[in-house]
């Protein structure tokens, strides 16, 4: 026995303990396991999401007379690009599917690995060298860029700004999303085990399976428009230059047909993560299998097609402005269904209250206020009022953070005694959410009323009027910092220090819950025949004493 | 370590090829989906600018548009040709199939080269002195012309490399009639790199 | 199919060598149509891109990438991608085209 496992019972040598040919950092790094790459994913993006967090609590310190003068509105304008794109490109977009669908699908799917795995090794390359030049890109050239996390032409053309270096980055993690894609849709297609049917799998990897297509088909987009963003700036093509004849609002139009359906990448993996958390704790099966299943599909599908609501006061067509409005309100739909069938399926339910529960009807709460404003958003008349203001930066954050944020700390405390073999302490992560959710709603609701107000977003300056307002957004700040310090330090410390975890300590019925905690290097000892579908709570119908 | 060693022969042990092909379409998927981006933006540009993209396209040189394009037909027949070849275990030939492509995407590139070094003699090329004269139709013509060509030559010079260690494996038996999904997905990726092509030939030469 | 398979295709699957000369030869004069078809004027050349080209690329999709030997999954995953695209078209046009 190793070390490490000295004051533990005994137990199968596990994925953190067998590392293969190499040891240590080199057996992390080289090493094509799906549950390896899975948290060097976690490690790495939990990290960006750390430097964004600070970044915005200095934004905020900044909006506060007092320390208004902490930095130059230069620095203001990269504060807030870096802010965007540290937490979009290299958090929230990579954040659930590489991290927890690396780890996970397999294992919910009863297979070994995933079907490419040094493809997805390389992903993780991609991740770390595209990130890497978008640290590089802040601190050479003309410094961070000021445009933006949208890199807006004509001003990313102009500006003095490392733009070229930054784009080129954000281009080269395109390829992790791509590739991760790719293996995540083959893996399930081709490595399900025995008997399980599509309709038996269960709901995380239908989520999967939606996100991974988007990443597919509307990665490559953003690809080419940002090597047309390089282009423009080295050699001068002038496709975005109206001097040369270009139309800023074709970058518009390239840059949101794949940054829409982006975001569907961020919340489909989040929703899916909740689809497991709820049976779990509800003790019966998910409301409405089919429906989520479906909904994954159609959200994917018809989150294509609504790109242009991002663009209705650019100065498009009367008619697209009317067509892509009436669009974005068909998309709610799917989402409104799942929101429905995860309150179906608590209902009667016999709830056991966990931490993963908690936070997930959290999210559940967030993410429909965020969905809301954003229906409210595509309302023509309401959007020439709120567009580039506060609303639209409160609405967004709760969908991307309320949303994915706190699907993934929901996720995270679901999964982590199965990754880690430790348990962490509940009592902390209650005490965590208090300051979390109180934070996050003091920071976040009061941006929505700034913005209907009519305080514009990316601005350094504020009239006094807003004063108010962004006093209470900043303290909002000081807590929601506060409930995520508390909130990791407890895992953190779970890692090293925590009891030792059993291989099923919530009761789960999907299988990646009938392996050992933390799992083997193969996963299962004999791949699992399956007989009936993935959320079949009644001890008979599993065969079970 | 047993564990380990098991863990690393079943790795071996595992194989797909119906998913190796699945996931080879799903990156040719990416890279239409890349090329689109810009055929998305030519004909943006084209509805735009109508009269602008006729007179600098009946100003490209369509022979040689017309001869590469001929080129990177038959380039996609030997590469088929090669395929059928391993698959009836006919080593000798599938080479020579796989050589004749490598051979024929060299000579597109040559062409190419040729072709770019002309527009570039008459001062057709962004930034330059001659291009800003031109109307502005006329300016994004030639900046879609050299990005979407040069895109396209990137990944000819790509898959001629591709091949290039395909050939090298080819001889060495390692692509067999057992095991050739390797060169059907090589393959794949020609044959796209040629529709991409089929695309720009009317988009680009025969606007006249 | 969920379990892994070793899938390698039967020599009396799929096309001989007569078959991609064929297709080959059918795609060259393709292209001269095409070209033929340039010459006569705007609205012909403009046809000619949206009927011969598109023609030429399902040829070589269909017989050359073996798309007509392949099952439904492999022809859906084409299909998904050519219905994105024809959105993503459609839809920018309905802005460009309106202005």
């Amino acid at each position: 026995m190793t070390e490490a496992q000295n004051n533990l019972p005994e137990r199968p040598l596990s994925y953190l303990d067998d590392s293969g040919p190499r040891r240590g950092i080199l057996g992390w790094i080289t090493s094509v396991d799906h549950k390896r790459v899975g948290v060097l994913y976690l490690y790495a993006s939990l990290g960006f999401f750390a430097v964004g967090v600070a970044i915005g609590f200095v934004m905020r310190l900044v909006q506060l007379n007092m320390f208004h003068h902490l930095v130059t509105a230069q620095t203001y304008n990269a504060l807030f690009t870096v802010h965007g794109v540290l937490m979009i490109f290299l958090f929230v977009i990579p954040g659930l599917p590489p991290v927890f669908g690396n780890f996970m699908l397999p294992l919910m799917i009863g297979a070994r690995d995933v079907a490419f795995p040094r493809l997805n090794l390389a992903s993780w390359y991609f991740f770390m060298g595209g990130a890497i030049i978008v640290v590089i890109a802040l601190f050479t050239g003309g410094g961070p860029p000021d445009t933006g996390w949208t890199f807006y032409v004509p001003f990313s053309l102009k500006t003095g700004t490392n733009v070229t270096l930054a784009v080129f980055g954000a281009f080269i993690l395109g390829f992790s999303s791509m590739l991760t894609g790719i293996n995540f849709i083959t893996t399930i297609h081709r490595m399900r085990a025995p008997g399980m049917g599509w309709f038996r799998m269960p709901l995380f990897p239908w989520a999967l399976y939606a996100t991974s297509w988007i990443q597919v088909l509307a990665t490559p987009i953003l690809a080419i428009t940002l090597v047309l963003v390089m282009l423009e700036r080295l050699v001068g093509i002038g496709i975005f230059d109206p001097a040369k004849g270009g139309d800023p609002l074709l970058y518009q139009h390239l840059f949101w047909t794949y940054s829409h359906p982006a975001v569907y990448i961020m919340i489909l993996p989040a929703m899916g993560a909740i689809t497991e958390i709820l049976p779990t704790f509800a003790k019966r099966t998910i409301f409405g299998y089919k429906a989520i299943a479906m909904s994954s599909i159609a959200i994917a599908g018809v989150g294509s097609l609504v790109w242009a609501h991002h663009m209705f006061t650019s100065g498009m067509s009367q008619f697209a402005i009317m067509l892509f409005s009436l669009l974005t309100m068909v998309v709610a739909v799917p989402s409104a269904i799942k929101v429905f069938n995860w309150v179906s399926t608590l209902y009667k339910g016999s709830i056991e209250f966990e931490p993963p529960l908690l936070y997930a009807l959290t999210f559940i709460f967030l993410f429909s206020i965020g969905g809301l404003t954003g229906v409210m958003q595509g309302a023509l008349a309401i959007n020439i009022h709120v567009h580039d203001t506060y609303f639209i930066v409160g609405h967004f954050h709760y969908v991307m953070f309320g949303g994915t944020g706190f699907a993934f700390f929901a996720a995270l405390l679901y999964w982590f005694p199965k990754m880690f073999g430790r348990m962490y302490s509940k009592r902390t992560a209650y005490v965590a959410w208090v300051p979390m959710f109180i934070g996050f709603n003091m920071l976040y609701f009061t941006m929505l009323v700034l913005g209907l107000q009519g305080m514009p977003r990316r601005y350094y300056n504020h009239l006094p009027m807003y004063n108010t307002g962004h006093e209470i957004a900043t303290v909002g700040s000081w807590f929601l910092v506060l409930g995520l310090i508390i909130f990791f330090a407890n895992l953190v410390v779970a890692r090293f220090r925590g009891a030792q975890a059993p291989a099923n300590p919530w009761g789960g019925v999907t299988l990646e819950w009938s392996i050992a905690s933390p799992p083997p290097l193969e996963n299962f000892e004999e791949i699992p025949i399956v007989t009936h579908g993935p959320y079949v709570f009644e001890p008979e119908a599993r065969h079970e004493p | 370590m047993n564990h380990s060693v098991q863990a690393h022969e079943h790795e071996l042990e595992h194989r797909d090829d119906f998913g190796a092909k699945l996931g080879m379409w799903l990156f040719l998927l990416t890279e239409i989906l890349l090329f689109s981006g810009l055929f998305l933006s030519y004909s943006y540009m084209r509805a735009r600018y109508p009269a602008e993209f006729h007179h600098a396209g009946s100003e490209m040189n369509a022979v040689l548009g017309v001869t590469n394009t001929l080129v990177l037909l038959t380039s996609s027949l030997t590469m088929a040709l090669a395929i059928v070849a391993i698959q009836r275990g006919e080593r000798k030939r599938a080479m020579a199939g796989v050589v004749a492509t490598i051979v024929l995407g060299v000579v597109f590139l040559v062409n190419k080269a040729f072709e770019w070094h002309a527009e570039i003699h008459h001062g057709n090329y962004p930034g330059s002195a001659h291009l800003a004269t031109l109307p502005p139709g006329e300016q994004v013509f030639f900046g879609l012309y050299y990005t979407m060509t040069g895109l396209h030559g990137l990944h000819v010079l790509v898959g001629i490399s591709v091949l290039t260690v395909m050939a090298v494996m080819i001889k060495r038996g390692r692509i067999n009639p057992d095991r050739f999904v390797t060169l059907e997905n090589g393959g794949l990726y020609w044959h796209v790199v040629d529709v991409v092509w089929i695309f720009l030939l009317p988009l680009f030469y025969l606007a006249a | 199919m969920s379990e892994p398979s070793i899938s390698t295709e039967a020599t009396n699957e799929g096309p001989g060598y007569g078959t991609f000369v064929a297709v080959w030869a059918v795609l060259v004069l393709l292209t001269a149509l095409l070209v033929l078809v340039s010459h006569s004027g705007q609205d012909a050349a403009i046809w000619g891109l949206m009927l011969i080209t598109p023609l030429k690329a399902a040829l070589v999709f269909y017989f050359f990438m073996h798309l007509r030997y392949e099952g439904l999954l492999l022809k859906t995953v084409i299909g998904v991608g050519l219905v994105t695209l024809i959105i993503f078209f459609a839809l920018l046009f309905s802005d460009v085209a309106f202005r």
